[in-house]
């Protein structure tokens, strides 16, 4: 009960932020929306290679995910202004719950996650895209799942780090082989074997194929389950991670 | 309200493979009254702040206990939280936050409740001449208003003990006077006992009931600034001589009246006209000085007598200056009595 209200007291401080300076929100929510808008055309006439019908069925849950772990990897950054301005270390000497430091600054992430994939989703639906109900929820909490794994270990690298110097080619050099190697534009089907292979090491892979499976209303298929399995994962490793950083007596 | 025994940090650094501990802070022990306001003095790089950190739960000690307002700060954290005020030397409100959220918000972390920390807050808005500034966002603020911002936040939840890191730093002569009264006032109006870093000798001096010396993670003085200084000094009694051939002889009659040289006290110096020594009780000594002076037909130009400062008091103890040690005392601060070379 305390820890809610806590996590309620720091999220909702958060959000007064967020809404009061909204650039990020909107820089993050342009990026997929110029993806669907100026890639989305280059891929239907290739889908039929893909073994897919619908460019924007197969694309969406690509540029969701895309949203979820690249948006919610440039969480950290504001947490690191923030904690050069003392607020981190006025927060922690508060006798309030570390984890609902944490947390109270995920749910902001994710409800600001939550709202743009509405409108990734929206979009693409006016564009063409066509799926199962059931399966686009899935979908979508699948991405907030996996979007709060990325928030928690971004928040976690900027209170490591504390330095954007720092952290944004970090965030770089985890970027580049996540997106190549997850499926996100082109499905590693397409290629050779051995990049396959390796993406099959891509947790973040499977997650794609997940939700891409979701989309087309196929709940029961393996990429499901290991895509579920892995977002899950993730998620208790990221915020396990973040907790501990709040914690950590030298943060 | 507070008692440490045997603090050590320690930090790893590492210069290419090497790996060297640093002792940050090597065993400090240090005891604080209820209702005392204590000064903790130091260079830059002493250990204050991590000592502070400690004693705030936000550093757990390498080794040594330490117990703030009756609760152990490894065990019962929590419940030295709850008791204390921090008011660290970064502040806490966000600059693009209105002042009055970040109190209100900053409250309810302590479990107050929303329209209490509110009309608390804007009480202490009015007792720290912040009226009129509930919505305005830090970074339109002055130094002196942040900093008061801060207090407020520190403040919110009526702690009986108050931490204060480097409160005045930074801030102009008349905003370090005005946030003075204010830290008095801390004290006057509401029997807080607050313990400040500084590394301003006129602060410490200006504030404190006590004062604590650090350096090199040690504490290697505690005491009142009077006893402090009277132990330790003795004045200044600066001679200049108007024969420069008399120098010496008028070095011989000062040397009869002044303190031996010892460790971190040098003797009777002379430099081009001016004889210089320490004297114990100046005011008394100082007349048979000019009587022998006198007699013997030394003429001076000029003398004068210092009261002992409290960068003497470090200079005598550690043998070096303070002010050497951290050159960042702004000049013409106020009440800056202690210098008066």
């Amino acid at each position: 009960m305390r820890f809610w209200r806590e996590s309620y007291i720091v999220f909702r401080r958060q959000l007064r932020m967020n809404l009061r300076n909204p650039a990020w929100v909107i820089i993050g929510l342009l990026q997929p929306i110029l993806y669907l808008l100026l890639f989305g055309p280059l891929l239907k006439p290739l889908i039929k290679q893909f073994g897919a019908t619908n460019a924007y069925t197969f694309f969406v849950p690509g540029m969701l995910v895309q949203l979820g772990i690249f948006g919610a990897f440039f969480a950290g950054f504001s947490l690191i202004g923030e904690w050069r301005e003392g607020v981190i270390e006025a927060e922690r000497v508060t006798p309030a719950s570390r984890t609902a430091l944490l947390v109270g600054r995920l749910i902001r992430d994710i409800l600001q996650l939550f709202v743009q994939a509405l409108i990734l989703v929206a979009l693409g639906y006016a564009m063409g895209m066509r799926g199962s109900a059931g399966g686009i929820v899935f979908g979508i909490l699948l991405t907030l799942l996996v979007g709060g794994a990325c928030a928690a270990a971004s928040n976690a690298l900027a209170l490591t780090t504390k330095s954007e110097d720092v952290m944004a080619p970090v965030i770089n050099m985890v970027m580049m082989p996540v997106l190549l190697l997850s499926g996100i534009l082109l499905p590693m089907t397409i290629g050779p074997k051995w990049l396959l292979d390796i993406s099959a090491w891509m947790p973040f892979r499977w997650v794609v194929d997940a939700v891409r499976t979701a989309f087309s209303g196929d709940f029961a298929s393996s990429p499901m389950i290991w895509g579920t399995v892995w977002a899950a994962v993730l998620f208790v490793l990221a915020v396990a991670w973040g907790t501990s950083t709040f914690r950590k007596e030298n943060a | 309200m507070i008692h440490a025994r045997g603090l050590v940090q320690t930090f790893q650094t590492r210069e290419g493979k090497k790996k060297t501990e640093v002792r940050a802070v090597d065993g400090v022990d240090l005891d604080v009254a209820e209702g005392e306001v204590v000064g903790f003095l130091g260079p830059n790089g002493a250990g204050k702040t991590t000592t502070l950190r400690m004693l705030t739960t936000l550093l757990r000690p390498t080794e040594g206990t330490a117990t703030v307002a009756g609760y152990d700060v490894v065990k019962d954290s929590e419940q030295v939280r709850r008791s204390i005020g921090y008011v660290s030397q970064a502040g806490g409100a966000f600059s693009g936050a209105r002042a009055g959220d970040e109190v209100v918000d900053h409250g309810m972390l302590y479990g107050m409740k929303g329209a209490e920390a509110e009309r608390r807050g804007k009480e202490l808005f009015t007792q720290l001449d912040l009226d009129g500034l509930w919505t305005r966002m830090p970074k339109n603020m002055s130094g002196g208003q942040r900093r008061r911002l801060d207090i407020v936040m520190g403040l919110i939840h009526e702690p009986t003990l108050v931490f204060l890191d480097e409160p005045t730093t930074g801030l102009d002569p008349q905003a370090r006077a005005n946030l003075w009264e204010h830290i008095a006032d801390l004290r006057r109006r509401r029997g807080a006992t607050v313990f400040l870093t500084t590394h301003y000798l006129d602060e410490a001096d200006a504030l404190s009931d006590r004062i604590i010396i650090i350096d090199h993670g040690r504490i290697v003085a505690a005491d009142t600034s009077d006893n402090l200084k009277a132990q330790v000094a003795g004045d200044l009694v600066d001679l200049e001589v108007s024969d420069a051939e008399l120098v010496t002889a008028a070095a011989q009659r000062l040397d009869s009246i002044a303190e031996a040289p010892r460790h971190g006290l040098q003797g009777v110096e002379i430099e081009g006209n001016h004889v210089r020594g320490r004297v114990q009780r100046a005011g008394k000594a100082v007349p048979g000085l000019l009587r022998d002076l006198h007699d013997a037909d030394i003429s001076l130009e000029s003398i004068e007598v210092h009261r002992p400062t409290l960068d003497d008091v470090f200079l005598t103890l550690t043998g070096r200056s303070l002010r050497d040690a951290a050159d960042t005392s702004p000049a013409g601060a106020p009440g800056a009595t202690t210098k008066e070379n």
